[in-house]
């Protein structure tokens, strides 16, 4: 087993594009259902509108890359109202179908052959990231690498802008959680009719908070279009708002840095063990292929598995999540 | 007791020498076939203590979510101050200066005490998205909160508590906590679902003396209760519900040897002996 290159490829996948990508989607779902407790499962429908508001505007509309960066916030605005204004006067639940419902209608909408001269159907939009490229100061093609990490120019471009953003954001969120305004949005997760007879507009608070955390899932799915220098609509499936949710929960929501931690471990976890399955000695490889059929094809099945089991030991040995406090849960209880 | 107040059995006008604060006129709410309010004329009095009490079902927290926007008359008018509050969300209510505790309390566990209490102040600069990201704009106001808060605190004997999650307090300590909150909107109206509702003996006397001093500083009290004691001993004004109606008003004296408030209560056949009723 060469024990060098699974590291090199464990630690490069440790502040990878997938967990700054999906860090950013899980604060903005942090804002929504850390802090102000709404339950939105159409996580991935707002990256989509990111993606698709930077896509269509430069490649079908031939307009800037930067009029294009405009559209992400509008076409995530946008959504956020659509799916707030009917539901968030509402019991909780009915914000999570229509997230959920909402989500699945993007992608099944923009891979359908109508919409084909808009989103390009199935095929997608591309080339609409040059612009992006065109700024970075690495050779794009060359691969650069310090200590055991090792990326291609590229994404080294991609890294930068990403990390910068995410961090940046996270400060964000983090003073507006120390505000008073974060701590009207505490009040209405875990009471709203205080909040409201206090004074507090809760509905307006919530539009508010969908807004902020559909914006930055927005901004996520625009990097990680520009990344894959591609929109496609299957790309935003449901599997993707769960994987939010589990990084979310891994960390513990209500935590400002949980989300970067709970991409981190997840991520990691993912890449180490396919890493470490795909290079284990051959005739290891034969004996688990003939007693539990682990073939090359379930290898990226069977890590699904083991990651889902640390889950469930998580749950149960760490409710909280990484950063969450045991004491806040245990009010729950009383 | 102003000269001139005369309870009427049919719940019409009393008066008194200033103008009330909140006057509902012919207020309706049916839910299904069940009258739940049907309230004629009601007049609560300027900074005074007002019980509202009656039988289980009888439509008194139904009557205070309609005066307190957290439900929607079906007719009649509400207002406060001369002010047409009916159909106004209570948000907007606790700006004009009315706010309410709940039944069930509502302190919030996951915030601490002081948090708790900062919540209460209204027109907070630090509540608006854009303000809120630059700290300068709103840390003054901040300051100038939490001192208010610590002297509501203090007050109300919840110092010791005051950096703890408001989830670690007994339940009677929560219902000090939700009306000091309540106190920190600055109100004019003070409504009261059950304040006494599962607090003990000891503090709950703390919280009548408290209840008591709030009408000097020019605040009106409308509370529900159960406990007969603590309406005998605090209010003003009673008024008795009955089946959505109002039964009767009055002094505590009066209501207490109300017959139709006794009936209510206690059947119409109270104190009759059983065999020799007729059996229907």
């Amino acid at each position: 087993m060469d024990w060098g290159f699974i590291l090199e490829r464990t630690l490069s996948a440790s502040i990878g594009v997938e967990v700054m990508v999906y860090a950013l989607a899980a604060v903005g779902l942090n804002v929504h259902f850390g802090y102000t407790g709404l339950m939105n499962f159409g996580q991935a429908g707002f990256m989509a509108a990111g993606a698709y508001g930077i896509g269509v505007t430069v490649y079908w509309l031939q307009w800037s890359f930067w009029v294009g960066i405009g559209f992400v916030f509008v076409y995530g605005a946008v959504l956020a109202l659509l799916l707030g204004i009917p539901t968030l006067r509402l019991r909780a639940d009915y914000l999570s179908l229509v997230t959920i419902a909402a989500a699945e209608s993007i992608r099944l909408i923009a891979r359908s052959r109508v919409m084909r001269p808009i989103t390009g159907g199935v095929e997608g939009v591309n080339k609409f990231a040059e612009k992006f490229y065109e700024l970075s100061p690495f050779e794009l093609g060359e691969f650069y690498s310090v200590g055991p990490f090792k990326y291609l120019g590229r994404d080294v471009w991609v890294l930068v802008v990403g990390w910068t953003t995410l961090l940046l954001v996270v400060m964000m969120v983090r003073q507006l959680m120390r505000s008073p305004w974060g701590r009207t949005l505490r009040a209405i997760r875990e009471d709203e009719d205080a909040a409201r007879a206090l004074g507090k507009n809760a509905y307006f608070f919530k539009m508010q908070a969908l807004m902020l955390g559909g914006l930055i899932g927005a901004v996520a799915g625009c990097i990680q279009s520009i990344q894959k220098s591609s929109v496609q609509a299957d790309t935003f499936n449901p599997v993707i708002t769960f994987t939010i949710w589990t990084i979310l929960i891994i960390g513990g929501p209500g935590r400002v840095w949980s989300p970067i931690a709970g991409s981190t471990i997840y991520w990691t976890l993912i890449v180490f063990v396919e890493n470490t399955l795909r290079q284990l000695p051959a005739d290891t490889r034969e004996t688990l292929e003939a007693t539990i059929q682990l073939s090359d094809l379930n290898i990226s099945m069977l890590r699904y598995i083991l990651v889902g089991s640390g889950l469930l030991l998580l749950a149960r040995f760490r409710p909280q999540g990484i950063f969450g406090s045991r004491e806040e849960m245990a009010l729950d209880r009383r | 007791m102003t000269a001139g107040s005369e309870a009427r059995a049919d719940g019409a006008t009393t008066q008194a020498a200033d103008p009330p604060i909140i006057v509902a006129n012919g207020v309706v709410k049916t839910f299904g076939g069940l009258r739940a309010v049907d309230v004629e004329r009601l007049e609560i009095r300027r900074n005074k203590i007002t019980a509202l009490i009656g039988p289980n079902g009888a439509g008194k927290t139904t009557f205070f979510n309609l005066l307190t926007g957290f439900d929607k008359v079906d007719s009649g008018v509400i207002t406060l101050d001369g002010e047409d509050i009916t159909g106004t969300p209570p948000h907007r209510l606790a700006a004009k200066g009315m706010v309410r505790t709940f039944q069930l309390t509502k302190a919030l566990a996951k915030l601490s005490t002081i948090e708790n209490m900062k919540l209460g102040a209204l027109d907070q600069q630090g509540e608006k998205f854009w303000s809120a990201l630059i700290p300068g704009s709103w840390t003054k106001q901040e300051r100038e909160i939490e001192a208010r808060a610590d002297a509501v605190l203090k007050r109300f004997n919840l110092t010791h508590m005051r950096d703890e999650y408001a989830g670690t307090m007994s339940g009677g300590q929560r219902k000090l906590l939700e009306m000091a909150r309540a106190l920190m909107t600055d109100p004019r109206v003070v409504m009261l679902d059950e304040p006494m509702a599962g607090v003990n003996p000891a503090l709950a006397q703390s919280l009548l003396e408290l209840i008591k001093l709030l009408p000097g500083e020019g605040r009106t009290v409308i509370f529900v209760e159960h406990n007969m004691d603590v309406v005998q001993e605090i209010s003003d004004w009673v008024v008795v519900m009955a089946e959505g109606r109002i039964i009767a008003q009055g002094t505590k004296a009066e209501i207490k040897n109300n017959k139709a408030v006794v009936d209510a209560y206690l059947g119409a056949h109270h104190g009759e002996d059983l065999s020799k009723m007729e059996l229907s």
